[in-house]
């Protein structure tokens, strides 16, 4: 048992992201200190933990509530509350919205998008082939292939991408945009959902957009209006700026280690576990978020938790957790089993995640397939990094063929 | 005399599973990850909303729940 005074809590996140290097003091911890007393530069002190069991219960047991969050000054690492709507209810509530997404969401579902998403994968190269030698994968290919499928799933002409492709980023700022802008731009994304939803209203649609219109008109009491708006939005938004932003990244740690990158190409049928492994790899989220209140005294990783007090789960540090991944600093497309936390765990997991899996598998494939010499066009030292976001990610990724 | 209490089956396809931790998120009291992945209750359950609410949310379709006597479907819908 640990008893540790708030006044000991360490400062969180413990540096400024350095691309995808995981900070050195979640190791220190996972062996020294599995759940310990951090503070954010905003909202209450905290709880941190960094082991996959302890990080897998913050995230699975009931006993942990997202709900509780609101009203309370959270753990954040930005001004504002950044999980709102759908994240922060807990179940029931949280699955009466949930249950309407799901089955647009399901492994089945999204294998029908599979062909679709890699013609449009294959288009985009064509258009980067017939225009030279090199180009930017940020622009030319990881942006608008997650956009164009997101945009056929939900029912979002994909020519308005100039508008809320801007709008988007309020989802995942910190501190990239003003909190003026945030505003700004969350609003103009709800307004603009809220007309594609009035367009529904006079023409029904089969999307799921027009399949949350149907639900809502049929019956008042399962979703409300701004639940709707806000879902539709947050779908808009999620279902893109995650999935752009591992595209790169995971082409990026491909690029960089080029023995991996010879072993794909040699056997592509590995995409689907070198996937798995990237996604346990790469650290996406710039810090951990979201924390969840305990409802009830409990023990974790050796500590005594309050009721009531916040915990925030080290997702990327619980992937590195040698308890239970072998020398989990390497990159191993063969490790079989792969119960990694990158789309986190129990409710909350990742809506997107089986979309997000075929779109990075049909990326890669078509990337390896149809650019079989792509490499660097620039020193890897000299790529640009975005900051001031919720997640880690390229700027740009310049490559030639 | 009164009429038999309905009671459901839950089973989890353990080939499906991806042990994404909804389902025992949502309910605890029937499902339980075992090894990294979900087992569902072996015995008849008296009727819940929560264990609907599992088989409608899990994003492989692993989970369903039927009717213990007559083994029809009730949860996932199609």
């Amino acid at each position: 048992m640990t008893d540790t005074q708030v006044g000991t809590a360490r400062p969180y996140p413990f540096g400024e992201p350095d691309r995808l290097n995981l900070h050195s003091a979640y190791a220190e911890l996972r062996r020294q200190e599995p759940v310990t007393r951090v503070q954010l530069p905003f909202g209450e002190p905290a709880w941190l933990a960094t082991r996959h069991a302890d990080v897998k219960v913050v995230l699975g047991d009931p006993r942990f509530s997202r709900a509780a969050s609101v009203g309370r000054d959270e753990p954040r690492t930005t001004h504002r509350q950044i999980g709102t709507g759908i994240l922060a209810m807990d179940p029931p509530d949280h699955s009466r919205l949930r249950r309407l997404i799901a089955k647009a969401f399901t492994a089945r579902r999204i294998e029908t998008l599979r062909p679709e998403a890699t013609a449009i994968a294959n288009d985009l190269i064509d258009q980067m082939v017939a225009a030279g030698q090199s180009a930017d994968l940020v622009e030319r290919f990881s942006t608008p292939l997650p956009i164009m499928v997101i945009c056929r799933l939900l029912g979002v002409p994909h020519t308005d991408q100039g508008l809320f492709r801007t709008w988007s980023e309020a989802i995942v700022s910190t501190t990239s945009l003003s909190p003026e802008q945030i505003q700004e731009y969350l609003a103009n994304l709800h307004g603009y959902m809220a007309g594609l939803i009035a367009q529904r209203r006079v023409t029904p649609t089969d999307d799921l957009i027009g399949a949350l219109v149907e639900v809502r008109d049929t019956d008042n009491d399962r979703l409300t209006e701004q639940e709707m708006v806000e879902l539709a939005a947050g779908l808009l938004a999620a279902g893109h700026e995650t999935t752009v932003t591992q595209i790169s990244n995971f082409m990026y740690v491909l690029l960089t280690h080029p023995d991996r990158l010879a072993q794909l190409r040699a056997d592509p049928e590995l995409i689907p576990d070198a996937v798995e492994e990237l996604l346990r790899y790469v650290p996406l989220g710039a810090a951990a978020a979201f924390a969840r209140y305990a409802t009830e005294d409990l023990e974790l990783g050796g500590v005594h938790i309050r009721a009531g007090e916040p915990v925030i789960a080290a997702l990327s540090s619980a992937n590195r957790d040698a308890e239970v991944f072998d020398d989990p600093d390497e990159l191993d497309f063969a490790r079989g089993a792969n119960p990694h936390v990158g789309f986190g765990h129990g409710v909350h997991h990742c809506v997107g995640a089986q979309l997000a899996r075929m779109e990075l598998q049909v990326a890669l494939r078509t990337l390896l397939d149809r650019l079989p010499e792509v490499h660097l066009a620039v020193d890897a030292e000299e790529l640009p990094w975005k900051s001031g976001l919720l997640v880690r990610g390229l700027r740009a990724l310049p490559v030639a063929w | 005399m009164t009429a038999p209490e309905t009671r459901w089956r839950l089973h989890v396809d353990r080939d499906l599973c991806i042990g994404s931790g909804i389902c025992a998120g949502l309910d605890p009291d029937q499902f339980t990850l075992v090894g990294g992945v979900s087992v569902a209750t072996p015995a008849p359950v008296p009727p819940t909303g929560a264990a609907v609410d599992a088989a409608e949310s899990c994003p492989v379709e692993a989970i369903t729940v039927r009717d213990a006597a007559d083994d029809h479907l009730i949860a996932p819908e199609p």
